[in-house]
């Protein structure tokens, strides 16, 4: 399956290479160099790249592109699934995965992806297992090592991987017991220009945070599961009982997981929470164009919208911008014609707004389109789809855990067009 | 890398003193080597460094040569050699630090094709390793030694994986079996040795193994099919709990497998539903009606379809498109729709994921629009997309098009046209002349709309719309001469070769449609002719030959100038072309034959080119394989075969039990009416045997949640038993006149196991032992509190198998039940470690029902069934009372009444049955009267089949099914006749939502205990005396509510138990009398029913007089 894996920087250059079966030269990247060459932009390099031998299959996360080399047929989703999960596991070890991150921690990571793949398959992947196997590089874990002579590295094989229940450590043991769970939702919108909605759908997922001893077996209800139109869950969800009562029960892994994403059926009206009011326009002949943005709050449920960034990518003709942001700050910037605003916390009293004008190329004409803005934006506290948790209640071990439900909003991909 | 050993390095420092002088070393020398590294030459500090590394790794301090290695690995892990260190790292292969080792094994992995004779030299340790107690050594030296790709020990390794394949930890067997891959790759020779290992590893029962020896037969023999047989259904039952990356590989397999051994289900008239499938286990009856179908799904083909369904809302997204792509290839054509919905959630994801599923959408929404039109608006364009993205969701919105949705689909390209991505906005035009040529209704409009492109600014913009008008105009030119002269006057501004080329094609080919303007660009066109393009001129060249033809008068000196230019242009193409033509149209002493044809042959009326999508053929390869997303076969790649005309043999895949322990329990613990033998399962009356183990599973698993471990080993047959009960169904269903010689022959069988039964008990207890760790788990869980022992075993329980489910409802469905059936929902079964792929959901809703006493009757053999813990009953009480569903008034002249049957539904475990008496008050006969698919409200129904024709004055009784969720909410649909549709809707009282349960009074008041608190709710109230006489209160509460009476000792106290429909959820009321009040009590998860029950216990109780 995956014969090699090689990670390369956004300069180019590859700064690792891990082979599961026989070496593969780094001159096979070549062709993968060739496509980066051709896309205009980072993101337009094809995923999968055929060779004469080879096929390469790659995934651009950090700026880091994980190049994986195929030799024969394989689902190319399989790799690519694979590799995103070898760039999660790197975070949830390292804090954050990027080059000078992954450098540091070479042998960490060699250790790992020796454990995540044998022969090119996918051995164990679950973030429980792997930590058992190979500790996370922590500062006291280092001293103590270098002077007890421990190692990072198990000596069993993790009891995850026999049993039934495979995504949880045995053994767990905390002092104060605690299982945090974030509603996150997030709004896709492609807003037209009048600001009616031309499509608009909410994704959803439940993140949990379970630090509990022993082995707890949770059941979380919502108040209104019908909402739910589309989910996957994390595989200890038993799914025979969300389908008969609309339950999630599970026993939780250790830590931090993705419990469930769901998707909120488009028929349902979205409540859109933020409106902009723009006036852009460029008048033929002119050098000069006019530009005007004012955000404000709607359908927000008495919440406030805060983390709001704008960001426009301007016709190549603009020179530059001459704004004036009644609060916040703007930035443009005239390589890449990337104007944006951090407009934090929008106050209703006061709403922000962006006005001035942009200067065009001298005879450059006037562009066909407008540029569309892309805004970020997070609201606390709200689900927007009104998804609510019932309750959650713990089996099969004694002790009282602290439990906590956290609601937040953000826009996801959200657009506006002009 | 550096950063992080010189840290330790000065760790190490502070921490010993001895190695402080050899670590500064160190340390100046890692700055000089790789960071600075400007003073030394690149070669000789390699060198040097590599010699410390030595000199470390020689050291006797672990630490040291902990830290060696790990800059080794550096070095590995930067592209650099490391070779020379060879012999000083292999040295270190038998460290008992286990770091130390793994990054040996590391190196060596890496190296040991390189240096094969020093690499011998670690085999012994290996070998050695093979036999560690700890499972997780003997793992990772199989691991390294199938990974050094050393040809010498491929013997060695050979037998190192037939040993490591009957390992008893599950963990090196998964290692086993990548060791095959390996082998095999080294030398292939191997491979009738490995085919043999693989087989044993199918065999293989752990869902850790399963994966990793499908992979294996992918690679080794994926032609083998004959292998899998024996092994289908087991590999369907388990896949759910088969880690995710295996379940990938299983699914491509299967997949494959079943398009060998199956016949299409894509007949004309495959009316094939699930419902279908539920009625086809029932009577026989049914079962004969559905033998005149043409097309019946083989059971195994169901299975695979029903156990990979759950997988959709998998968290991985390769494996939800291993299950689209399965159901593409195999489910029938309506049902293959329901994963759209999981493909869509996908577009959520990564970009690289993005990309794949949108190359599958496309290839999907090709063949089947209507999958995925009701999400067309997923597949908007956003600005940030990446441009592969766009152009692929601009490919699946063209083929959603249809005459419906164009007009928001071309508003939508309407934005992409201004899109400042050029290629993006030519792509869009491409798409609309797509749109324009496929929908008929909107070819003007997007004409028009290109033409207004014409005008446009970007000349990629206004190219691509010149070629796409030249197509569609090519189409219908008659009414589109404005259009060419438009196209005429723009020809000047125009500088893209392509569409230069294209509008004097068209000038030609439609000079007749615009007889002043053609000469005249012509005329242009020579002037520029040397400057122009290629293609340009080839164009020029036959504009002018065929205006020579229709025109002569005006061209003929134009054309003999360009044709002259022609001749001696630098393109030999065009120079060829100049001649040819002029041969043929310049008549002369010398031409042949063919001039006389010119016009016909220059002039001649051409098919309009097809627009039509890039993806096309793309279905020639399997979905979600490299191969489709390349569009170009793959290395490897398998294809898939064509469905067989006759299916295969179906019995290949009926497993041999080996000991038919359960119907041997089922007769020791004398509850078998009607015992079995193993011949029988091939061949005999097959409810019967259906029951048989509905009940030897219920009562085994009384026994085993009370302690005996004995769950594991029997279940496991019991899926293999029911398996091959379903799957010799068909067989069956062609010979029930052998049925009742079977009966005759089960009576003897009764008398033979009897005898038999008790070693068999024996042998239970010797399996169980070998399955210690299970056994111990059901041990300990049963005997801790009911919410403890869930943890442990429900997450496999709920996967277990939906087979399972079905064979109940198959048991269920039967509407008199001449004995009670157990009642063991699925959902609620918890406590038993069960293996992983019983069918047969074993336990009861609260496995502490069964009171010790219970048990030793069970043990002493002498229970009877009635005593088993907890078993539907039939109701009680049916009311005759039916309700009005349609009034003849509103239903012009047709008229519905309803009324509950109070029947375990036949179409469903959680739907509520119901019977609907339709009767025709008009004058006319009504036709086709139906429910229409779609319902109003969210509720499951199942609809009766519908009514061809009902006379006037007639009425007919059908039946249905409708899942009211436990809530009280009216169902909303659409009765139908052949000309109108009336909304009718049925509201249950909440009575009905319930089927009735018996139990013993002590299982009643234990589970009564159990449902305390928020789960109870009371009410008292005033009655007569008579009104609370037993048999009052008995005949009351029954006819308000499904509930079983349960027999009571005190004379005092009334007890009815009940189950909700749709989650089988437990409902207990009791009605204590106590003069003049009584005290009515319902205990029920449910609050909601709770309180509904006790107000309609309320009205029953005080009103009524008897």
């Amino acid at each position: 399956m995956i014969h090699s894996l090689f990670l390369v920087n956004a300069s180019g250059d590859i700064f690792l290479e891990k082979h599961w079966k026989s070496v593969v030269s780094r001159s096979v990247c070549d062709y993968f160099f060739e496509a980066l060459e051709r896309a205009t932009e980072p993101e337009n390099v094809p995923p999968v790249i055929p060779t004469p031998h080879h096929y390469l299959i790659n995934v651009l996360r950090h700026r880091i592109y994980f190049v994986a080399v195929i030799q024969s047929e394989v689902p190319p989703l399989f790799v690519i699934e694979f590799l995103h999960r070898v760039v999660d596991t790197f975070q949830d070890y390292f804090g954050v995965c990027t080059e000078a991150a992954i450098k540091d921690n070479v042998v960490v990571v060699y250790e790992l992806l020796e454990e995540m793949l044998d022969n090119g398959f996918p051995l164990a992947t679950e973030s429980n297992i792997l930590k058992e196997l190979i500790k996370p590089p922590t500062i006291l874990r280092t001293v103590v090592n270098t002077i007890t002579g421990s190692t990072n590295v198990g000596e069993q094989l993790p009891t995850g991987q026999l049993s039934v229940v495979p995504w949880r450590r045995t053994g767990v043991k905390y002092t104060n017991n605690e299982a945090y769970f974030d509603v996150v939702e997030e709004i896709d919108a492609i807003i037209d220009k009048s600001g009616s909605t031309i499509t608009a759908e909410i994704q959803g997922v439940v993140d949990a945070c379970v630090k509990l001893t022993g082995m707890p077996d949770l059941t979380l209800s919502f108040m209104n599961p019908r909402l739910l139109d589309d989910v996957s869950f994390h595989p200890c969800v038993r799914f025979k009982r969300w389908e008969a009562e609309r339950i999630l029960s599970f026993i939780p892994p250790d830590g931090n997981f993705r419990l469930l994403s769901y998707h909120v059926s488009s028929q349902n009206l979205v409540a859109i929470p933020v409106y902009v009011k723009h006036n852009i326009s460029f008048r033929e002949g002119s050098s000069q164009g006019r530009f005007e943005l004012t955000l404000g709050p709607k359908q927000t449920m008495g919440k406030a919208v805060e983390s709001v960034l704008v960001s426009s990518q301007l016709p190549r003709g603009v020179l530059n911008a001459n704004l004036n942001a009644s609060q916040g700050t703007y930035t443009f910037d005239p390589v890449t014609k990337l104007l944006s605003w951090d407009v934090g916390k929008i106050n209703p009293q006061k709403l922000p707004s962006l006005k001035g004008s942009v200067s065009l190329q001298a005879g450059a004409f006037k562009p066909d389109e407008n540029p569309t803005i892309n805004i970020q934006f997070k609201i606390q506290q709200l689900a927007i789809s009104g998804l609510k948790v019932n309750r959650l209640d713990m089996y099969g071990e004694k002790y009282k855990p602290f439990k906590g439900i956290k609601y937040m909003t953000k826009a996801g991909k959200f657009q506006v067009r002009t | 890398m550096l950063g992080m050993s010189a840290n330790s390095v000065s760790y190490n420092e502070q921490g010993s003193v001895e190695s402080g002088v050899d670590a500064a070393q160190e340390n100046s020398n890692i700055s000089g080597g790789g960071g600075g590294g400007a003073a030394f030459s690149l070669f000789s500090a390699d060198c040097k460094k590599n010699e410390d590394l030595k000199e470390m790794l020689e050291n006797n301090k672990e630490s040291l040569k902990l830290e060696a290695m790990k800059r080794i690995v550096g070095l590995i892990a930067k592209g650099k050699n490391a070779s020379e260190l060879f012999p000083a790292v292999v040295k270190n292969v038998a460290s008992k630090n286990i770091e130390l080792k793994k990054l040996v094994y590391v190196y060596l992995v890496r190296y040991a094709e390189e240096q094969q004779d020093l690499a011998l030299l670690s085999i012994s340790t290996f070998q050695r390793a093979l036999k560690d107690p700890n499972q997780l050594i003997r793992a990772s030296a199989l691991r390294v030694l199938s990974s050094i790709r050393v040809p010498i020990i491929v013997p060695i390794m050979m037998l190192a994986i037939k040993e490591s394949s009957t390992d008893l930890s599950p963990y090196v067997r998964k290692t086993a079996a990548h060791a095959i891959q390996k082998l095999y790759s080294l030398d292939p020779d191997q491979k009738e040795h490995l085919i043999e290992v693989i087989e044993k590893l199918l065999k293989d029962k752990s869902t850790l193994v399963a994966g990793s020896v499908v992979m294996a037969f992918e690679e080794v023999c994926p032609d083998r099919i004959d292998l899998i047989h024996k092994n289908y259904r087991k590999l369907c039952n388990m896949l759910v709990d088969v880690e995710e990356w295996g379940q990938v590989v299983i699914i491509h397999m299967l997949t494959r497998y079943a398009r060998t051994q199956f016949v299409s289900p894509w007949g004309e008239d495959a009316v094939f539903d699930e419902n279908n499938e539920k009625t086809f286990y029932d009577s026989e009856e049914e079962r004969r009606a559905d033998e005149s179908k043409p097309y019946v799904m083989d059971p195994d083909h169901r299975l695979l379809l029903r156990n990979t369904k759950p997988l959709l809302q998998s968290r991985n997204t390769a494996v939800v498109m291993a299950v689209s792509q399965l159901y593409w290839h195999l489910a029938p054509k309506h049902e293959i729709s329901i994963v759209t919905k999981s493909l869509v959630r996908l577009l959520r994801s990564h970009r690289e994921v993005q990309y794949v599923v949108l190359q599958n959408i496309a290839t999907m929404s090709i063949q089947r629009k209507g999958m995925f039109e009701p999400f067309m608006k997923s597949f908007y364009v956003r600005s940030t997309d990446a441009t592969h993205i766009k152009t692929l969701k601009l490919e699946i919105l063209t083929n959603l098009a249809n005459e419906a949705n164009i007009s928001t689909i071309l508003r939508e390209f309407q934005t992409y046209v201004k899109s400042q991505d050029k290629a993006f906005a030519a792509a869009t035009i491409q798409a609309i002349g797509r749109c324009a040529t496929d929908i008929s209704e909107v070819t003007d409009t997007c004409l028009n709309g290109l033409v207004l492109l014409l005008s446009n600014r970007d000349e990629t913009v206004v190219a691509e719309s010149v070629v796409v008008i030249k197509k569609l105009l090519q189409t219908q030119p008659s009414q589109h001469s404005d259009i060419i002269k438009h196209m005429a006057k723009l020809f000047d501004n125009i500088t893209v070769p392509m569409a230069r080329a294209s509008i004097l094609w068209l000038m030609g080919e439609y000079c007749e449609h615009v007889p002043k303007i053609a000469p005249d660009v012509l005329r242009k066109m020579a002037k520029t002719f040397t400057s122009e393009e290629d293609i340009v001129k080839l164009q020029i060249v036959n504009l002018a030959a065929k205006l020579y033809l229709t025109n002569s008068k005006q061209t003929k000196l134009l054309t003999q100038y360009i044709l002259n230019l022609g001749k001696y242009d630098q393109n030999y193409d065009i120079r060829d072309r100049t001649r040819f033509i002029r041969q043929l149209i310049v008549p002369n002493e010398k031409s042949g034959a063919l001039s006389k044809y010119a016009r016909r042959i220059l002039m001649a009326p051409k098919p309009a080119p097809v627009l039509q999508s890039a993806f096309k053929d793309r279905d020639r390869y399997q979905l979600g394989t490299l191969s489709h997303s390349l569009n170009s076969y793959a290395t490897g790649y398998l294809e898939l075969s064509n469905w067989p005309p006759v299916a295969p043999d179906q019995s290949v895949r009926n497993v041999e039990v080996v000991e038919p322990v359960t119907e041997a329990l089922a007769s020791a613990l004398g509850k078998s009416k009607h015992a079995k033998s193993d011949e029988k399962f091939y061949s005999g009356s097959e409810e019967e045997e259906e029951e048989e183990e509905e009940e030897g599973s219920s009562s085994e698993d009384s026994s085993s949640s009370s302690g005996e471990s004995e769950s594991e080993s029997k279940s496991e047959e019991n899926s293999d038993d029911s398996n091959k009960s379903s799957s010799s169904q068909s067989e069956k269903s062609s010979s029930e006149s052998d049925t009742d010689k079977k009966k005759t022959q089960k009576n003897k069988k009764l008398h033979q196991q009897k005898p038999a039964s008790k070693d068999r008990k024996l042998k239970n207890g010797k399996a169980a032992n070998d399955e210690s760790r299970s056994g111990s788990e059901s041990d300990s869980e049963s005997s801790s509190s009911e919410s403890s022992s869930e943890s442990g075993s429900q997450s496999e329980l709920d996967s277990n198998s939906d087979s399972g489910t079905d064979q109940k409802r198959k048991t269920k469905s039967k509407p008199v039940q001449s004995k009670p059936v157990t009642n063991a929902e699925k959902k609620e079964v918890s406590l038993l470690d069960l293996d992983d792929f019983s069918p047969v959901p074993v336990s009861t809703p609260k496995s502490s029902i069964l009171s010790p006493s219970l048990l030793s009757d069970l043990q002493g053999l002498s229970i009877s069934s009635s005593a088993s813990a907890l078993q539907a009953s039939s109701p009680v009480f049916v009311p005759e009372t039916s309700h009005e569903l349609l009034h003849r008034m509103t239903g012009k002249g047709l008229s519905a009444q309803y009324r509950f049957t109070r029947q375990p539904c036949i179409y469903g475990n959680s739907m509520v049955s119901l019977q609907l008496t339709l009767s025709n008050n008009s004058e006319q006969a009504l036709e086709n009267i139906h429910i229409s698919e779609k319902s109003s409200s969210g509720q499951n129904i199942h609809r009766f089949s519908a009514i061809e024709r009902l006379e006037p004055q007639a009425s007919a009784t059908v039946s249905m099914g409708v899942d009211f969720n436990d809530s009280t909410q009216a169902a909303h649909f659409q009765l139908c006749t052949k000309e109108d549709e009336f909304s009718v809707s049925i509201q249950p009282a909440v009575g009905e939502l319930l089927l009735p349960i018996t139990m013993s009074e002590a299982d009643f008041t234990k589970e009564q205990g159990k449902l305390v608190g928020m789960n109870e709710s009371s009410a008292t109230i005033t009655t007569t005396p008579e009104n609370i006489s037993s048999q009052s209160v008995n005949r009351n509460v029954v006819s308000a509510a499904n509930l079983g009476v349960i027999p009571s000792n005190q004379e005092n106290i009334h007890r009815f138990a009940g189950k909700t429909v749709s989650s089988g959820s437990l409902v207990l009321v009791s009605v204590a009398p106590k003069d003049p009040d009584a005290l009515i009590t319902v205990n029920t998860e449910k609050s909601v029913i709770a309180s509904m029950l006790l107000r309609q216990f309320k009205t029953a109780l005080t009103n009524i007089t008897p």
